[in-house]
């Protein structure tokens, strides 16, 4: 009965969402290349069913790849702030002035920075727009640990390494999958844009692009529809590794 | 009988960006091996900075920190430390978070002796069947139950607490007090208690020190004498002999306060 509900409330949503949506096309009479309605869908999918598998599979490797560095070189970062005030004072300025660079101005910088390297520049790209809420997150949470956390074990003579492994690593976990939550749809995004800004892209950004360009609007729509479910995927993915490592942080509902 | 713990002319200050904040200042102390030690004193005296001393966790500017006849200077695996937060790691159940520092003292020791000697302790502070809990499941009172359980799990040679029942409700406090003393006759230990109550002080205590108020020097020293026959009993708190205690004591924190003592009564 639990899980039926848990299950049958977000398909119900889905579903009503859906019916507005073809009710206001249909009720404004709007041809499919001003919209798409959803009735229009099934078509796109069924004609280029295989340009979809490609091309999510391509977009969806390559926003992991990116997320995975950005787990690394974000937590790394953010181990660095943590424990060095100096360097915490160095680098904040420097991380939120490149994080308010608009990622698309970036585009044309790799493309030339790393010519043809195609699936190099959008797993850069997936990587430099998500590992900004990581480092802040985790070293947020190192720098904030309370004294008491480190001297229970300090006093027992543990290591640097002893306390960070034990204490401080595990207590920063919900914060890390918090900002890992931001981070996946992020490096989605990024993506995404390197995939429908650059000439000669793949996935499912360069199919969006070749729908717009062969004024084939219920494709567009489908890609987005696409691009929406490989998001949901990649996000509960990570809900279900918070579940798994910081599962203990989720209170007991009632 | 030699003193377990040893403080010699302790004096101590932090630096501030506005000049150095001197907190202790030739603080004397001596606790003999197997003694409870109750330190009271004006708030921001340098109490907690006293506890922080004796773990080895700093080091003074002037003066000694004796331990078991060493010389403090870096921490020691003989001393366990319990706070006012229970300080429980919240991803751990309250066993694992009782074995801890016995994976840092003694990694050798195997899982189930490990589990043999944190269940002995649950279940003399009445917290057997919560091993396998999480610590935010467990009540605050538990969860200090369970902090000192891990503070003397691997046999230390002091027990040094930072006001550990200042958090807690009235009756509560009073249940741990017993506790202290139940663990105390199972597991000798010494131990130095920060507190700001002064019953407590005198109910646990075998000595009270009282500090001045800031930079805080040994003012006077308690010897507390218990009426009725080595147990203490609650009731003993509120006898003659109890009251004529706290009120020393309460003179005492007044003179640290900088203010006047109340007549004599």
């Amino acid at each position: 009965m639990q899980t039926l509900k848990k299950i049958a409330i977000p398909v119900l949503a889905i579903s009503v969402f859906v019916a507005l949506w073809e009710l206001l096309v249909w009720a404004n009479g709007w041809p499919n290349y001003v919209m798409a309605s959803p009735s229009d869908l099934p078509e796109a999918y069924a004609r280029f069913w295989n340009l979809f598998l490609i091309g999510s599979w391509q977009t969806l490797w390559r926003t992991v790849a990116g997320l995975a560095l950005a787990v690394f070189f974000g937590t790394l970062l953010g181990m660095i702030m943590g424990f060095s005030k100096i360097a915490r004072d160095a680098l904040y300025p420097l991380l939120v002035g490149f994080n308010a660079v608009p990622k698309a101005t970036l585009v044309p910088v790799l493309a030339l920075l790393f010519i043809g390297q195609h699936n190099f520049n959008t797993v850069l790209m997936a990587f430099l727009i998500s590992f900004f809420p990581i480092a802040v997150s985790v070293g947020i949470g190192l720098s904030t640990l309370e004294p008491e956390y480190r001297d229970i074990l300090r006093s027992l003579g543990a290591s640097r390494i002893t306390i960070f492994r034990k204490i401080a690593l595990p207590k920063t976990l919900p914060e890390f999958f918090g900002a890992l939550k931001v981070s996946a749809t992020l490096a989605f995004i990024g993506t995404n844009l390197v995939e429908i800004i650059s000439p000669h892209g793949r996935g499912l950004g360069a199919l969006f692009l070749s729908g717009q360009t062969n004024s084939n609007y219920p494709l567009m729509f489908a890609v987005l529809i696409a691009l929406a479910v490989l998001g949901i995927v990649l996000y509960y993915a990570v809900v279900a590794l918070e579940r798994i490592f910081a599962g203990w942080a989720e209170r007991p509902q009632h | 009988m030699t003193n377990l713990i040893d403080i010699k002319g302790v004096t101590h200050a932090y630096k501030t960006p506005n000049g150095p904040l001197p907190v202790l200042n030739n603080l004397n102390m001596a606790v003999p091996e197997g003694e409870f030690c109750a330190v009271v004193g004006p708030s921001g005296c340098g109490k907690s900075t006293l506890t922080r001393l004796v773990a080895g966790l700093m080091k003074p500017d002037e003066g000694e920190v004796w331990l078991h006849g060493e010389l403090v200077k870096s921490p020691r695996k003989t001393v366990g430390m319990a706070f006012q937060n229970p300080v429980m790691l919240e991803w751990r159940t309250i066993l694992e978070n009782v074995i801890l520092p016995l994976e840092i003292v003694a990694p050798r020791m195997s899982k189930a002796d490990k589990t043999e000697r944190a269940m002995e302790l649950l279940a003399l502070v009445g917290l057997e069947g919560f091993e396998n809990k999480r610590p935010s499941e467990l009540s605050g009172g538990m969860r200090q139950r369970a902090s000192l359980c891990r503070a003397i799990v691997h046999k230390p040679d002091v027990l040094i607490m930072d006001e550990p029942f200042g958090a807690l409700d009235a009756f509560t406090r009073e249940d741990l007090w017993q506790t202290m003393h139940a663990l105390r006759a199972k597991e000798p230990f010494t131990a130095v208690l920060i507190t700001h109550d002064l019953r407590e002080s005198v109910y646990l205590g075998d000595q009270v020190i009282v500090l001045s108020g800031r930079p805080a020097t040994t003012q006077f020293v308690l010897d507390v004498q218990y009426p009725g026959d080595g147990l203490r009993d609650l009731d003993g708190l509120y006898t003659p002999e109890c009251a004529d205690m706290l009120h020393v004591l309460r003179d005492q924190i007044k003179i640290a306060q900088g203010r006047e003592p109340e007549e004599a009564h």
